[in-house]
C-alpha cells in the first residue's frame, strides 16, 4: 500500500514549519498522506497540522511521555502505526536526525538521509561531503522507505486544508532507561534561524560579545533571525544555536547578510540555497564574495548603523 | 567500565573534494584521509573518562579493509588502549555497521559507546541511532556535555532550540557534537608506543551480520554552482538594490 506518514514536530506549543516542508515532499513522492502528532496537550497543534495542504488525516497520539521529544517513546508509537505505510519521513533538524535513524533500525531499514530533491517514490537525490556532492540514490521498494526530509531544500505546503484529526491513545508506555531534563533557550524573541525569511549573520570580525549587539540590532530592524559564524561561536561571541554552517543549521532564507564573515567552506555549505546572499567585509578577497550575489568592501562597524539607518 | 569508541576512516575535512567527471564517485586518489573529527572528539571523551577514573579501558571500533587500521593506530597514539577492526572490503552503510557495532558491543559489554554524531563523507548521522534501536539501550545524540554519575549520565545535546538536557542510564551509545572537546593532539613517541599495543581483526563474516537491503548509489554530481554577483560602493548602493529586489 502507498501511503505516506509524516511525524510532526513541534515544540508543545505550535507546530513546527518543518512539518510544512515534509508535506512538499510527501506531496512530490505521491502518495496519500498522513501526519502524526506526538505530545500531551496537543489538540492545537494537531488542528494545524489538519490544516496543511495535502494532508489526508492527522492522528494524535497525546500521553503525558510524550510530552518531550525522546527518540525511544516516539519510536515506539511510529513503529506501532507503521505497517500502514509504505513511507515514513521526518525533517532533517535535530528532532527528526535524532529519531528517524531509530525508527528506520527497529524497521530493519537503511535511512535516506537529507532528501533534497524526489526522482521517484523510492529514487532522491540527497547532499554528501557537506553539500560538496549530490547522489542520486534508490532504495529498495520491497520495503518501508525510512527517510529526512532536508528542509532547506524544500518550501513550505499551503495551508489551505481540512483534515480529519482521529485521536488514538500510545500504544506503548514510557522508557525507563531515558529520562527527559530540561531545555535552554540561549536565544531571544527573534524569528526562528531556521525558518526566517531574513537572517542577518555576524563573524569573527564583530571581536566581541558586547559588539554584536550590532548584529541583533540590525537583524531587529529587518525583523530578521541573527545567525553566526563558526569562528564567532567558537570565541564566545553568541550562543552556538546561533551557529550557520556545515555543523550547524543549514538555512535557506530568502535574503542572507553576512557582516564580517570569510566565507569558509563549512560557513558557505549552510548558505548555498539563500535566495540572495549580501556579504559585507573589509577584505576585499574574502572568499564570501565568489558566491555572494551583492558585495560591498567596507568596514561593518560603519555600514551596519548607516544600514540601520535607512532601512529603520 | 569499558567505552567502545567508533573511528571512521574519512577524507581529511581540510581537502576539497571532487566528483569524478564520469558521475561514478569521488576521487580519492593521492587524498589525504585521516579520523573522521567528530570521532575524534568521541575518543578524546572516552580518554578523559579513563584519566578521570571513571573508566578503564577504552577501545577503538573501526570497519574496513586494512587500510582504516592507520586510523586504529592514531587511535592507540592518542591514548586508546586496542583497537578491533571489523575486516571488510564491502562499503556498508549505517545499518549494518550498527549491527556488527552490536555484535562487538554484545563481547565486549562496555558500559558506554561514544561515536561521532555523523561522519563528513557520507553525512548520514544514523549509526549511534541505530546501535542503540538495535540495542533497546538508551541514546544521547549530539552531546556536547557529559556528566556520569555512576549507573546514569547526564547529557547536555545541542539541538535546534538551545541545549537539552537528558538523563540516560548506562550503559547507553553517545554521539558527539563540535564542542564537547578539544582532541589532544598525537605525540611522537605515543605513536611509537601504540605499534605496541594490541589490534586485533575480526572478519566481517565471522559475525553474522546481515547486510541486505542497501541503499544504491546511482550517480554522483557536483553541486550546483552559485554565481559571483555584482559589487556596490556604499550602504545606500546595497539598500538601494536590496528595495530594487524587493528584499527589503
Amino acid at each position: 500500500m502507498s501511503r505516506t506518514l509524516i511525524i510532526a514536530e513541534h515544540d508543545g506549543q505550535t507546530l513546527n514549519p518543518s512539518t510544512w516542508k515534509c508535506a512538499t515532499c510527501a506531496t512530490a513522492i505521491g502518495n496519500e498522506v498522513d501526519v502524526v502528532v506526538l505530545g500531551s496537550g496537543i489538540a492545537s497543534i494537531a488542528s494545524d497540522a489538519a490544516t496543511i495542504s495535502g494532508v489526508n488525516k492527522v492522528i494524535a497520539i497525546d500521553a503525558d511521555h510524550l510530552k518531550n521529544p525522546l527518540a525511544v517513546n516516539d519510536a515506539a508509537e511510529v513503529v506501532a502505526i507503521a505497517d500502514n505505510y509504505s513511507h515514513i519521513l521526518g525533517p532533517s533538524t535535530t528532532f527528526g536526525r535524532d529519531l528517524m535513524p531509530y525508527i528506520a533500525a527497529k524497521l530493519g531499514v537503511n535511512q535516506v538521509t537529507d532528501i533534497s530533491e524526489v526522482e521517484g517514490p523510492y529514487q532522491f537525490k540527497r547532499p554528501i561531503y557537506a553539500g560538496n556532492a549530490i547522489i542520486d540514490v534508490s532504495a529498495p521498494d520491497n520495503l518501508t522507505l525510512v527517510a529526512t526530509v532536508r528542509v532547506a531544500s524544500w518550501k513550505a505546503a499551503g495551508s489551505d486544508g481540512s483534515s480529519e484529526v482521529e485521536n488514538r491513545d500510545a500504544s506503548a508506555a514510557a522508557s525507563s532507561h531515558t529520562r527527559f531534563v530540561g531545555v535552554k533557550s540561549g536565544g531571544g524573541e527573534r524569528p526562528d534561524l531556521q525558518t526566517a525569511a531574513k537572517v542577518v549573520s555576524g563573524g569573527r570580525a564583530l571581536g566581541s560579545k558586547e559588539n554584536f549587539e550590532l548584529v541583533y540590532s540590525l537583524a531587529d530592524v529587518m525583523g530578521a533571525g541573527a545567525g553566526a559564524s563558526r569562528a564567532a561561536v567558537d570565541a564566545g561571541y553568541c550562543p552556538n544555536e546561533m551557529q550557520v554552517g556545515q555543523t550547524g543549521k543549514i538555512i535557506s532564507p530568502d535574503l542572507y547578510m553576512a557582516f564580517g564573515i570569510s566565507g569558509a567552506i563549512q560557513h558557505i555549505t549552510g548558505i548555498k540555497d539563500a535566495g540572495t546572499i549580501v556579504a559585507v567585509n573589509k577584505d576585499g578577497e574574502a572568499p564570501i564574495f565568489e558566491i555572494a550575489d551583492i558585495g560591498l568592501v567596507g568596514d561593518l562597524f560603519t555600514v551596519i548603523p548607516e544600514l540601520k539607518a535607512l532601512l529603520a | 567500565m569499558k567505552i567502545l569508541v567508533g573511528i571512521k576512516r574519512v577524507v581529511d575535512y581540510n581537502v576539497r573534494i571532487r566528483v569524478k567527471s564520469d558521475g561514478s564517485g569521488i576521487d580519492t586518489d593521492g587524498v589525504k584521509m585521516s579520523i573522521n573529527p567528530f570521532d575524534e572528539i568521541a575518543l578524546e571523551e572516552a580518554l578523559r573518562i579513563r584519566e578521570a577514573g571513571n573508566a578503564e579501558e577504552v577501545i577503538v571500533v573501526s570497519l574496513g579493509g586494512n587500510e582504516c587500521q592507520q586510523q586504529l593506530r592514531t587511535g592507540l597514539a592518542m591514548g586508546a588502549d586496542r583497537a578491533i577492526q571489523i575486516d571488510t572490503d564491502e562499503p556498508l552503510q549505517p545499518l549494518a555497521i550498527a549491527g556488527a557495532f552490536l555484535k562487538i558491543v554484545e563481547k565486549e559489554q562496555p558500559g558506554l559507546v561514544i561515536l561521532g554524531k555523523q561522519a563528513i563523507d557520507g553525512d548520514n548521522s544514523q549509526t549511534g541511532q541505530m546501535l542503540a534501536a538495535l540495542w533497546d539501550r538508551p541514546q544521547a545524540t549530539f552531546a556536547s556535555e557529559l556528566v556520569l554519575n555512576g549507573e546514569t549520565a547526564t547529557v547536555t545535546r545541542e539541538v535546534d532550540a538551545g541545549l537539552e538536557t537528558i538523563e540516560v542510564d548506562l550503559p547507553a551509545v553517545i554521539t558527539v557534537d563540535l564542542r564537547l572537546n578539544v582532541p589532544r593532539f598525537v605525540k611522537l613517541p605515543d605513536i611509537m608506543k601504540a605499534k605496541r599495543k594490541p589490534l586485533d581483526v575480526i572478519a566481517l563474516s565471522d559475525l553474522g551480520v546481515t547486510t541486505d537491503n542497501q541503499l544504491k548509489t546511482n550517480s554522483y554530481a557536483p553541486p550546483p554552482v552559485r554565481q559571483k554577483g555584482i559589487m556596490v560602493e556604499d550602504a545606500a548602493q546595497l539598500v538601494a538594490e536590496l528595495k530594487t529586489r524587493g528584499l527589503v
